[in-house]
């Protein structure tokens, strides 16, 4: 009888020896072989890092999130590299060095539409050792942030609330507003710089016209030119920023319109200064002593400068009235004016001075959201503390 | 001592001549330091925003989806010439309805919300009572329906002194930052032009 192990002597391929064995203790002893082969055999080098690459979640696009699994906690390996390619160019390029306690990479370098493979590459002593290849994957942009499904009913409530009360408002004959002190102030301004002959300055602070205060601000503009147009009170509005004064000029030119006096509109007199905050605080405090206006109206988004603009006015003699959302400068607005408009009262203020239902109407609608709000705290709290965390997790915000 | 240490001396005694009164090295300084801004800021403003978020990509990467800005912007400088000054009512529009589109979300995401959130994870402590009064009692100071009568005045009223309290802070905090402001310029002119103090 032939040896089962004589196969290794034959000439035939190895498969074609099998084919012909038919003897079961061959079997028996290829398995027993196959058993201490696998369990005796030298550990080969395994790899078991390796790197898992998906478009990053809720962002503009351009960004791809790299998670690296399967860090072993080896001191020899300080750090790891990340290589990436597009299907266009397949060479592998260095993109990032990371080191071993990092577990996750987000590769900004991407463009969108492109397919990417990623591999990682480490030194383990001696060695280099290289992940398998993970992608490709696509980075794209996502025109909904799954995290912020709150935010969006929080606006769409807010809409509702606004937009209802609004409604309300056109259709009621009266609507109360509670008279704020410094609104009441603003005719008394005028007044006394018509009577005293000498312009009003007025100033929106450093905000753009992207900023809420900037647009409260224009608002009540609208209402104190119409007011200088009908008494012929020259307005003086030095400017920070460009699109501002381009906002202001066209604000003014309308009320004056709307005053029956557009000769009373002097686009010279809304003018830009710079865009340095203290360059533009050195100006007007110089506008200021020079030209000693009655009445200083400092109504917008305003920082450092607040005080060195309020002080200088206070020192020449102006009465003046301030307001705005920036809560810092407040207490110096609060020092140095006659006046201060806090918070939102600023915004209130449009509608207040200008009458307008629809302006009206949403500030009720906005006073009965704050009544929400408060009860919402209160639940939430209340709730939180017998354990229903429900509430609470529905204000994260990603 | 050199020259932008002198430079320096002079300008910063210009701008404190202004505590006395108006002169003329104030105005000078005050002319120079916007005169200076300006130029900054156009520069700026060419180097960080038209050459790269307007030049480059339309005439280097040939996005041409960039023009429609620019059109935007040219708008805003039809100002100078009367006949079509209205254009740039158009870039106006929407620089403000998009200003307010984009705060919106982001106010009531950043500011209600995370704050929300905040005061009725503290609500089991003193400190949280103590915060949800003051949010109650300030948000009734700014409710503007109802006057501040009775019952709701008394807790308006309660409001302003939370908001008295935080200005007094601020106040105080931030007039400390300004002091180290002068003191730094008090350093700079005792010590690096007379060298009185090290």
């Amino acid at each position: 009888m032939t040896s089962p192990f004589n196969f290794l002597a034959y000439e035939q391929p190895f498969f074609c020896e099998i084919m012909r064995i038919h003897d079961l203790k061959f079997l028996f002893f290829l398995l027993l072989f196959l058993v201490f082969l696998f369990t005796f055999s030298p550990a080969y080098p395994q790899n078991p890092v390796h790197l898992k690459a998906v478009d990053t979640p809720n962002d503009k696009g351009e960004s791809i999130t790299l998670a690296l699994e399967g860090l072993s906690e080896d001191p020899a390996i300080s750090e790891y590299e990340i290589w990436r390619a597009t299907d266009m160019d397949e060479n592998f390029q260095l993109v990032a060095k990371v080191s071993s306690k990092e577990t996750t990479y987000i590769d900004t370098g991407v463009k969108d539409g492109i397919r990417y493979s990623y591999l990682l590459k480490y030194r383990k002593g001696a060695d280099v050792l290289v992940s398998p290849i993970t992608g490709p994957v696509i980075s794209r942009g996502q025109w909904f942030h799954t995290q912020r499904v709150n935010v969006l009913l929080g606006v769409i409530i807010s809409f509702i609330f606004i937009l209802g009360f609004v409604r309300y408002a056109k259709k009621a004959k009266k609507l109360y507003i509670r008279p704020i002190s410094g609104l009441q102030a603003i005719d008394d301004a005028i007044g006394r710089a018509t009577e005293m002959g000498k312009p009003i300055l007025y100033s929106a602070g450093l905000g753009k016209m992207d900023r809420v205060a900037t647009m409260a601000s224009m608002n009540i503009l609208s209402s104190v030119a119409e007011k200088t147009a009908e008494y012929n009170t020259p307005l003086i509005f030095p400017n920070y920023d460009p699109v501002v004064m381009t906002t202001a000029q066209e604000v003014v030119k309308e009320a004056c319109s709307r005053a029956g006096h557009p000769e009373a509109y002097h686009p010279d007199n809304i003018f830009f200064v710079t865009q340095s905050q203290f360059g533009y605080a050195a100006a007007v405090d110089g506008i200021m002593t020079r030209q000693l206006p009655a009445t200083n109206m400092f109504l917008g988004t305003f920082e450092a400068e607040a005080l060195i603009l309020a002080e200088t006015g206070n020192s020449i003699g102006a009465f003046q009235i301030a307001g705005t959302d920036s809560t810092i400068q407040l207490a110096f607005f609060i020092v140095a004016c006659d006046y201060t408009l806090i918070g939102e009262e600023l915004f209130v203020a449009s509608g207040y001075l200008s009458q307008d239902k629809q302006v009206l109407g949403s500030i009720k609608g906005q006073d009965w959201l704050k009544v929400v709000i408060v009860f919402l705290i209160l639940l939430g709290g209340v709730a939180g503390i017998l354990g229903f965390n429900k509430i609470i997790e529905f204000f994260n915000v990603g | 001592m050199n020259i932008e240490t002198l430079i320096a001396t002079f300008l910063t005694l210009c701008i404190f001549s202004f505590l006395y009164k108006d002169n003329p090295f104030y105005k000078f300084a005050e002319h120079l330091l916007v005169g200076i801004s300006v130029g900054y800021v156009l520069v700026m403003a060419v180097n960080t925003t038209l050459m790269p978020k307007l030049v480059n990509p339309v005439f280097k990467q040939g996005e041409l989806g960039y023009i429609i800005p620019g059109i935007l912007g040219i708008f805003m400088l039809l100002r100078f010439f009367p006949r079509y000054t209205w254009l740039s009512r158009i870039s106006i529009a929407l620089i403000i309805g998009a200003g307010a589109g984009v705060a919106i979300p982001a106010t009531i995401q950043a500011r209600l919300f995370s704050q929300m959130q905040a005061s009725m994870k503290d609500f089991a402590s003193i400190d949280g009572i103590i915060i949800f009064l003051g949010i109650a009692s300030t948000l009734a100071y700014f409710f503007f329906s109802k006057e501040h009568k009775g019952w709701f005045g008394a807790t308006a009223k309660m409001g302003t002194w939370f908001l008295m309290i935080f200005f007094g802070a601020t106040f105080g905090y931030t007039v400390m930052s300004r002091i180290s402001l002068l003191i730094g310029r008090m350093q700079f002119l005792l010590g690096d032009f007379l060298h009185i103090i090290k």
